[in-house]
């Protein structure tokens, strides 16, 4: 009986335990994504949250999600210094792709994914459009259309090329009127994608909007 | 039981409570801190970011041993094992910096280098490009940068006080001889190879590396592309000619083959553009090439390259010795050469590297003296006019081997050493009037070997050291470079650098056989450079001092031919340099300012003392500004070049001191130049375009200002001429079209 139960113990604890540890999971990931809106304001918050979810990460070896919002904020953290110091971002750019490697190896060939190493490419050419722009453009726009291609219902393709057109010049094909109509379709992809969980990639629909407006009061 | 579940709870509860806390300060080497830095307990969640001041803190309910690890891009991981039992935990980490290509500092003393991908470099191969006034022409966009003259009456680079032919050209590692059309005296000939086939260029204005030689002054490597990102079919029209080629990727991407025409007829641009000659032959050029890359396994690759060209050109000038008579003179210049070398990555950070060259270059030059009507005249009387009367046939054979092993060593630094082997066959006759002709030729085998190593003390300490031998068979000397250059980095974008260096050079065949025995020309460098660069800010500023011994001097054979009598001549240039690139201070412009201080002379060839030469300016500079106006899809350009007046001499032998003399001497008036050029890309941006097209207009000397090179005197009765450009201004327009995008390149391959 004492060994049954025991038995029966060990195996609660262990439930337990990894009920404790999906909980805990869950709960490291909400508190992180929590975080970043307020870290596309501030670059160093936007490190923390890369280093955050790296670690989460390796912690648990086979999710993807840690290493895709990992990716995700190392590429942001990059945006954000190539005002001011760009010729760190090759190397942020670096860190954010080994990252996205670990993702994409556990979780091939996803949408999401596909969105985040087209914004990797677009930060790299960003550096020197002149002449970057030629090898990382068509790789950034080919990592998009994979992207349709992959989840026909996600929005953030739609949004990220929307987004793109929007800050091209009119002479090169870009401004709103090329963008509002591949901003409102991810406006209403927005409407009916539905996260496949609580930390799942959900990002973008607001600043989508306020492109479609700003546009409009143009 | 119930103990059990007691300790149960116990167990339980002192697992959430028992939070521990762990903190410290980064720092790096230098005592600084360092922030963003992921410090974690490995396979946790607990960890927690550096902060400003490199400070961190964070709790953890683990136990025992664990391991603590730092990491931040820059520098190594740092990783310990700390016991966590109850007491907070105060670990202080110390970051070594990593010595990787982003921090390392860069040797950069006597060199500029373009490149798209490595960082550190001054321009990139678009500047090559793009640069106004260089007609896309490599050689022309290095004449913007300092320590370079502005040479117009004959081809070649002029590097800090050295001649054109002190200057050497490497494609692919092997020595590119006759880099320029052959020229008739006074017009410089441009460079043969298009600047698209190239991704680096370093151009080194002294103190250059030991894997290269047989250069007193200068060395402008160049590296060809690799395998194109995409099959490309290409056209263009303008008022010199027309062209076409076309680049096949293969399908798996490990291959490509690739070649292009060209043709150039000069005659509707003369008949626009009027000018100083009076054409019989206006200048035509065929010129095609042809090549291949392979990709072998761990990124090895194979390249081809291989080009043919000829061309011919012929007009008259008046005569300058005489009031009613004509010079008119011919040339024939067919050329082919390839290149064909394998780099290979090997086991245990060995690489390989082998080339193979093989060059051939004829040029058949010739004059007559002709009356108004155009009718040769050979007369004895007057005497020395029949002597403008003559052929010249020359041919050059060259074929270089060469090999380079590479080892790295850890961390950046590398052991590299190999061996070159050049053979080169050099003939020519002179035809003169009556028929009677005199032959040379000069045949030699150069063996050189090197070797040299980087090290990388830090990333703020890097050291070069290498050594030449080279031994000419034809000369039957050795000589023993040895070269040296460090880089010391200041501050964070501030560095030194500082090279010394020896070089030796053959004289040239033309002035060979010698008279006696002699020895090889030598040149000591040093230099010295600061260099402050940021993201759009370069600055960079150097002194050099240059020393010249055993220059060759000439003096007439039995023929009346300038022959090498010894190795006596000596000289110096010294000077100082300076470089600025802004990309910021002009919004979606760029600009380069450059300027030069030269001071040198020299005692060599046939001059009768140490002066001045005619080919240094004192004073140099340059203004280059590239502007992109989107609103128009137009990328505007423009450069000013200004130097100094140069010296000039009239140097004639005097058969009764048996010596020559400077018989007459001045300064040419200073040199101007404003060059503008604009490319309008109408398809820029729109992505289902199938084309990419250019449109290019540029105007040379748009203000038209005079210019002077040098001036030529009379043989017979000493008249003096000025050598000028053969027209105030050129015009280019031309239409450079590209098809390659998707469904084009479906049609490429239909047709193939």
């Amino acid at each position: 009986m004492k060994k049954i139960l025991f038995f029966v113990m060990i195996c609660s604890f262990a439930l337990t335990a990894t009920a404790q540890q999906n909980d805990k999971y869950t709960a490291a990931m909400q508190k992180n994504i929590s975080g970043l809106d307020s870290a596309f304001k501030n670059p160093d918050a936007m490190l923390a949250l890369a280093n955050n979810f790296n670690r989460i990460g390796e912690a648990e070896k086979t999710q993807w999600l840690p290493f895709y919002y990992a990716a995700f904020c190392q590429v942001s953290y990059g945006y954000m210094q190539l005002e001011k110091n760009k010729d760190l971002v090759d190397d942020i750019a670096a860190k954010a792709t080994e990252y996205l490697n670990k993702a994409d190896a556990l979780n091939p060939k996803n949408s999401e994914i596909s969105c985040v190493k087209s914004m990797i490419a677009t930060s790299i050419f960003l550096v020197n459009p002149m002449v970057r722009y030629n090898e990382y453009g068509p790789q950034s726009q080919q990592y998009l259309e994979d992207a349709k291609q992959q989840d026909t219902t996600n929005p953030r393709p739609y949004f990220l090329i929307g987004q793109g057109l929007r800050y091209t010049p009119e002479q090169f094909g870009g401004g709103c009127s090329a963008a509002l109509p591949i901003l409102e379709e991810a406006a209403k992809k927005y409407e009916t994608f539905v996260p496949a969980s609580g930390i799942a990639p959900n990002w973008g629909k607001e600043v989508n909007s306020q492109l479609i407006k700003g546009c409009q009061n143009n | 039981m119930r103990i059990f579940f007691l300790l149960w709870g116990l167990l339980t509860a002192f697992m959430v409570a028992g939070q521990v806390k762990i903190s410290g300060h980064v720092k790096n080497q230098n005592g600084k801190p360092v922030s963003g830095v992921s410090i974690l307990l490995k396979g946790t969640y607990d960890g927690t970011t550096s902060d400003s001041l490199g400070n961190f803190s964070f709790e953890t309910t683990e136990k025992g041993n664990q391991q603590l690890e730092a990491s931040s891009t820059g520098y190594t991981t740092y990783n310990t094992i700390i016991q966590i039992e109850n007491k907070n935990i105060i670990n202080d980490i110390l970051l070594k910096q990593s010595i990787t290509d982003l921090e390392a500092v860069v040797i950069t003393a006597g060199s500029f280098e373009a490149s798209d991908k490595k960082k550190g470099t001054v321009l990139t191969s678009l500047d090559i490009v793009t640069t106004a006034g260089a007609d896309g022409d490599i050689t022309g966009a290095l004449k913007t940068l300092p320590g370079t003259q502005q040479v117009g009456e004959t081809g070649g680079l002029f590097v800090r006080g050295g001649t054109a032919s002190e200057s050497n050209i490497y494609m692919d590692g092997a020595l590119v001889h006759n880099f320029f059309y052959s020229s008739t005296p006074g017009i410089a000939s441009r460079g043969r190879f298009n600047p698209f086939l190239f991704k680096g260029t370093i151009f080194s204005t002294g103190g250059y590396s030991a894997l290269y030689g047989q250069a007193l002054s200068s060395a402008l490597i160049l590296e060809s592309n690799d395998l194109p990102e995409k099959t490309e079919a290409s056209f263009s029209a303008h008022i010199i000619g027309i062209g076409g080629g076309l680049q096949k990727l293969a399908k798996n991407k490990k291959s490509s083959y690739g070649f292009t025409y060209n043709f150039t007829h000069l005659g509707l641009a003369f008949a626009i553009i009027k000018q100083k000659q009076d054409y019989f032959q206006n200048p035509v050029y065929h010129e095609g090439d042809i090549n291949f890359r392979i990709k072998t396994p761990k990124n090895g690759m194979v390249k081809y390259y291989g080009y043919f060209s000829t061309g011919k050109v012929g007009y008259r000038v008046a005569d300058i010795d005489s009031a009613n008579l004509k010079n008119a003179l011919h040339l024939k210049n067919p050329n082919t050469y390839h290149n064909i070398n394998w780099r290979q990555n090997l086991n245990n950070g060995w690489k390989l590297f082998t080339a193979l060259s093989v060059s051939y270059n004829k040029t058949e030059f010739g004059q007559q003296l002709q009356n108004s009507a155009n009718q040769q005249l050979i007369f004895q009387y007057p005497v020395g006019y029949e002597f403008k009367n003559f052929d010249i046939n020359s041919t050059q054979t060259f074929t270089q081997a060469r090999v380079v092993a590479d080892k790295k060593l850890g961390g950046l630094s590398a052991f590299r050493f190999g061996a070159d082997y050049f053979y080169s066959h050099e003939k020519s006759t002179f035809t003169l009037f009556n028929g009677s002709t005199y032959t040379g030729a000069i045949k030699d085998n150069l063996l050189a070997n090197f070797a040299e190593t980087d090290i990388y003390l830090s990333n703020n300490l890097a050291l070069k050291i290498g050594l030449r031998a080279e031994h000419s068979a034809l000369m039957d000397k050795w000589n023993l470079a040895p070269r040296v250059s460090l880089a010391y980095k200041l501050k964070h974008k501030d560095q030194l650098s500082f090279a010394y260096g020896d070089f030796y050079q053959k004289p040239e065949a033309e002035y060979l056989p010698a008279a006696q025995s002699i020895g090889y020309a030598k040149a000591t460098h040093y230099i010295l450079q600061y260099q402050k660069m940021t993201s759009f800010r370069t600055f960079r500023t150097e002194l050099f001092y240059k020393n010249y011994d055993h220059l060759f001097k000439t003096g007439l054979n039995a023929n009346g031919k300038p022959q090498v009598t010894g190795n006596n001549g000596n000289g110096y240039a010294r000077g100082i340099e300076m470089f600025l690139r802004d990309k910021k201070t002009i919004k979606n412009a760029d600009f380069w300012i450059s300027y030069s201080y030269l001071d040198t002379e020299r005692d060599f060839l046939n001059f009768p003392y140490r002066m001045a030469p005619n080919f240094a300016a004192k004073h140099s500079a340059s203004l280059v500004l590239k502007k992109f106006i989107t609103r128009l899809k137009v990328n505007f350009n423009m450069s000013y070049s200004f130097a100094s007046g140069r010296p000039y001499y009239n140097i004639e032998f005097d058969a009764g001191q048996n010596k020559y003399m400077v018989t007459d001497k001045g300064q040419t008036i200073n040199y101007n130049n404003l060059s503008l050029s604009f490319n309008y890309l109408p398809n820029i941006g729109k992505k289902d375009a199938k084309t990419f097209g250019v449109l290019v207009l540029s105007v040379n000397n748009i203000l038209g200002q005079k210019q002077v090179f040098n001036y030529e005197y009379g043989t017979i009765t000493g008249n003096k001429q000025a050598i000028g450009p053969t027209s105030k201004r050129f015009v280019f327009i031309g239409y450079f079209l590209s098809f390659g995008t998707d469904r084009t390149e479906d049609a490429i391959n239909l047709n193939l």
